[in-house]
Parts: structure tokens; sequence; C-alpha cells
């Protein structure tokens, strides 16, 4: 019996909680180094066991049976999600894991309401809290659900909007007002069901409305935003609840969201405000009748080509892009470096920091075709190297690559830091077609005397490629 | 109680902040999915309701079932996710990267 109230006494449930938030850190700091990230995962997933664990250790357990039963439920469903997903697929199953951990905030929110009788029996702080978790879980979990079916091509992934810009965020703002006012209401003592309810939904609309007019090409900094959204609502369910491990899970959390949000918007040379605006699809009509009107030529060339110009190279660096995401290019990709490296050719690959649909996804997926963490070069390491590149092989990536960004000051994308390719000897880019990049600009890069073009799926591409490579 | 949590978000935010501004653009991705895990912490909002016996009524107990439910696919996918990510990180023996070609030729 000294045991079992030892166990349940609330001291040693709070040292717990400590024991949790401590192996969050802990691991996080794992999370920064290549080396040591997969044991940083493990040890803030350990931390969640123990936080759950000491959650569980109270004298009169109630709910046992309902309380398994929805982590069975989650189990059953995120596991085989977790496990199939394809790598291709990771940024649309992060904004859905993004969204339901924001829907629980929202749902227990709304039960706290209903428990204390709309927060009559508790101290103000914690309606205040728990109004703040409600909204933000809310727009998190309904703009995820959105982010998640762009990405997925469920919705039209392009930009959209009720009637134009300003009369979407005049809606938008009226949205908020109208969820802050229902917050406010209830704090000041109102006690009707009817207030929470309009509070959720009002959210999220504007969860909704906040996505659906974002392009493509930002999806990366509003999953992320979304993901700040849910930890810092995640931490005022904690001071709503007094639970320690949430303050401080959520908290971490929120924090290293919006500095990440920060890095990835300045990456693109945008402001996260102007991310939320849904800007790009707007200006890019204008610039890009502009642009087509240089015209120039574009040279096309052949897999055989490109293969003899490779192997006769010094340094080859290949800029990885979306295309390489889509077509799974990445193990013939691998492939064909082997055998250039086999013929004693230098081969680097050149990783802008939003190539691809996230931060680092062309890293995982290079990653996943074996490609050693050495060869992969950020942005300000390689572009200085450019000038001495013999040639540079563009698969599937554009908007990164594009010179107006450099020189062209009324382009969409003008500042945005780009790979400099267009320094190197020669430039070869693989593509489906003469389309535009995600962001619908034009690439003089494209009419750059220096590049010829491979068009064609990125993969049966780099497979001829190296079928040519292996028969010189 | 309320100061003292206070207290706590305001220092965890820093940690948050210091934690994370470290970090290579090449586990971004990781990175993001890793703390997107962390976050399903939330599933304990949801137990601790429960397990206080706090939710009567078939809706309060419903919700925090569906609740439950939500943080456990946040945490446990999450984590699954961010290991497969981790993974392929990782330094391969030297040998079994040279025999590949052979294997996917």
């Amino acid at each position: 019996m000294i045991t079992a109230s030892f166990i349940t006494d609330p001291s040693f449930r709070s040292v717990l909680y400590i024991v949790s938030f401590a192996l969050f850190i802990y691991g996080l700091s794992g999370l920064t180094g290549p080396k040591t990230a997969v044991q940083g995962n493990r040890i803030a997933a350990v931390g969640m066991g123990v936080a759950v664990l000491a959650t569980l250790l109270v004298p009169h357990l109630s709910n046992v049976v309902l309380i398994l039963l929805g982590v069975a439920i989650g189990t059953a469903v995120g596991v085989p999600a977790a496990r199939q997903v394809k790598m291709t697929q990771m940024p649309q199953m992060v904004a859905l894991f993004n969204g339901v951990g924001g829907g629980a905030v929202a749902l227990i929110a709304w039960v706290e309401f209903r428990e204390s009788g709309g927060f009559a029996d508790v101290p103000t702080y914690v309606a205040i809290f728990s109004c703040f978790a409600a909204i933000v879980g809310s727009v998190s979990f309904w703009g995820s659900n959105i982010a998640f079916g762009k990405l997925q091509e469920l919705i039209d992934g392009g930009s959209k909007v009720i009637g134009n810009a300003q009369i979407q965020s005049f809606i938008n703002m009226a949205l908020g007002a109208i969820a802050v006012a229902c917050g406010i209401a209830i704090v000041a003592g109102s006690h009707g069901e009817v207030l929470i309810l309009v509070l959720l939904v009002s959210a999220a609309f504007l969860g909704v409305f906040l996505v659906l007019p974002i392009g493509g090409a930002d999806m990366p900094v509003v999953i992320s935003l979304l993901n700040a959204f849910t930890g810092l609502s995640a931490a005022a369910t904690g001071v709503a609840l007094n639970n320690t491990s949430l303050i401080v899970a959520g908290m971490i959390v929120g924090a290293s969201g919006t500095l990440l949000t920060q890095q990835m918007a300045t990456a693109m040379n945008r402001s996260i405000t102007s991310v939320i605006a849904g800007g790009f699809g707007g200006t890019v009509e204008a610039a890009a009748g502009a642009t087509s009107a240089s015209g120039g030529t574009v040279r096309s060339t052949s897999a055989a080509d490109v293969a003899i110009q490779m192997a006769y190279a010094r340094l080859v660096v290949v800029v990885p892009g979306y295309g390489m995401a889509v077509s799974q290019a990445q193990h013939a990709v691998r492939e064909m470096a082997k055998l250039l490296e086999a013929k004693g050719v230098e081969v680097k690959y050149a990783i802008h920091p939003v190539a691809g649909r996230m931060p680092g996804h062309m890293n995982v997926l290079l990653a996943e075709a074996d490609v050693p963490y050495e060869q992969l070069k950020e942005m300000d390491d390689i572009n200085g190297e450019f000038p001495r590149v013999d040639v540079s092989l563009v698969i599937g990536a554009n908007d990164v690559t594009n010179p107006d960004a450099r020189n062209k000051p009324d382009s969409p994308i003008y500042g945005m830091p780009i790979l400099n390719v267009d320094e190197s000897a020669s430039v070869i880019v693989l593509k489906r077609s003469m389309s535009s990049g995600y962001a619908g600009i034009d690439n003089p890069l494209f009419v750059n005397p220096k590049t010829s073009m491979l068009f064609g799926d990125a993969k049966q591409s780099v497979s001829d490629i190296t079928e040519e490579l292996k028969a010189l | 109680m309320l100061v003292t949590n206070l207290a706590i978000l305001v220092l965890a935010g820093f940690v948050g902040y210091a934690v994370i501004s470290k970090v290579p653009n090449t586990l971004h991705t990781p990175l993001m999915s890793g703390t997107n895990a962390i976050h399903g912490i939330v599933v304990l909002g949801g137990i601790v309701l429960l397990v206080n016996g706090a939710a009567d009524g078939f809706l309060n107990k419903l919700l925090l079932v569906i609740a439950v439910a939500f943080g456990t696919i946040n945490v446990v996918g999450g984590f699954l996710v961010t290991d497969r990510m981790l993974e392929m990180f990782k330094a391969k023996p030297k040998d079994l990267v040279e025999a590949e070609p052979e294997a996917k030729a």
C-alpha cells in the first residue's frame, strides 16, 4: 500500500513530468545534428511515454476503457499511415498529423467549457487560456486539413479567394473578430454553449480561408506556421489544466516552429504576413507576360549528349527540385552519380532551402537513395563553387534557379536567394515540358546559351543518361 | 500556480528558440516532423480529463475519446514518420553501400 500511495502522490507525478520534458529538450537538441537525430527522436518518444504514464498514476482511475479505446483508435490509424506513406508524401502527412493535434486541443477546450458550466466555477485565467486554445486549435485543425487536401491534390492547389484578396482578408478579419468576441464574452462571464460553438466554427472557417488562397510554393511555410500554432495552443491547454509537461512541450514547439517558419520565409524572401496574404497569385501574370516577351531560343539535347558531357567533366553538381520528387527519380540519380564517380567525376548535390515542398525535402529523398550526407551541399556552401562547376544538372527544379530573382526587380521572386547554376560552364535542365514552375514565372535560365534542355519524365531521362554512361 | 506556470511558459519558449536555432537546413523536415510529434502531448489533456472522472454525459465522453484518438495519431504517427525519415540519414556500413549497385542493376 505504501508503494501505491507513493506512486500516486502528486509530487511523484510532477517529478515524472519534469523527467519527461527534460527528455523532450534533450531529444530535440539531438534532432539538430545528423548523427544524433535518430536517437534524439527516440529519446523524445520515451519522454512522451513517461508523460502519459505519469498522467495515469492517480489514486482513482476512471474511464480506463475509454482512454484505451481512444489510444487504440489513434494507434490503429496512426501507425499504418506513418508506415505506408511514401517519402514524397511526407509534407501532407506532417500536415495531417499536425491537424489532428490541433483538433484534439479544440475538443479538449470544448469539453472543459461544458464540464465547468461555461468556465463558471474556474479561475478567469483558465477561461482565457482555454478560449485561446480553442481558437488556435480549431484554426490549426482546419487549416492543416486544407493544406493536406491541396498537397494530396484532393482540392485544387492553386490560389483561391472569395471575391478578391481585399474581400477575403476582410472576411478573415471578421471571422477572427467574431471568434475573439465570443472568447471575450465567455471570459467576461457568459455561459451559453452557443458562444463556444460559434467560436469554434468561426475559427474553423478562418483556418480554411487562411490556407485556401495559398499556392503550393508557400505551403511549407504554412505547414510550419500551423505546427507552431498547435504547439502554442497545446501550451495554453497546459496552463488551463495546470500540467507542466504540456506547457513545456507545447511552448518549445511553439517557439521552435515560429523560428523555423521565419527561416523558411526568409529563404524565399517573403515575410510571413505576405505568405498569409497569399500574394503570389495576383502579381505573377503581369510579370510572366513581360518575361516571355524577351523571348529566346530553347535548345534541347539528347541523353547521349548529356552522358558524354558529364563523363568528361571534373565537377558535376546535381540540382534537385520538386520534379525529382514527383517522378521518384532519386534512386536513378544515385545510380547515375555512382557511374560518374567510377569515371573519376566529382559529384555534389546543391540543395536549395525551399526546393521541393518542404525545407529538407530533397535531403530526405536523396538520403533515402543512400546519397552520402557529405555530398549534400547547402546553398551558401555551393554558390561560391559554381564558377568552377563543369556541368550543373538541374532535375525538375525551376524557381530556385531562376536568375530573375537576382536581376529583375519586377519579378515576383526578385530578391529570393537562388542557386547560381548559370555561373557554371554549362547547364542541363531535365524538365517535363516548357511549362513554368510552381510559382508560375518564366525562367530565363532555359534560354541561356549555356543551357540545354532534356525533356521528359525526370526518372526516365536520368535512366536514359545512365544507360548511355554505361555504354561509354 | 498561474505565475509559476507563466514563468515555465516563458522559459520554455526561450529553450525552444535556443535549441532549434542551430539546425542545418538538411534536418528541417525531420525537425518539423519531430516537433509536430511532441505537440501530440495534448493527448495528456484528454487523458487528464477522463482519468479524473470529470467527464459526464455521452457527448463529453465521446469528444474526449476523439481527442485522445487524435492526440495518439499525432504522437504515434509523428514519431514513427520522423524515425523513418531519420533512418535514412544514418551512416550505412561501407560494404553494404558498395554492394548495392549490383543489387539494383
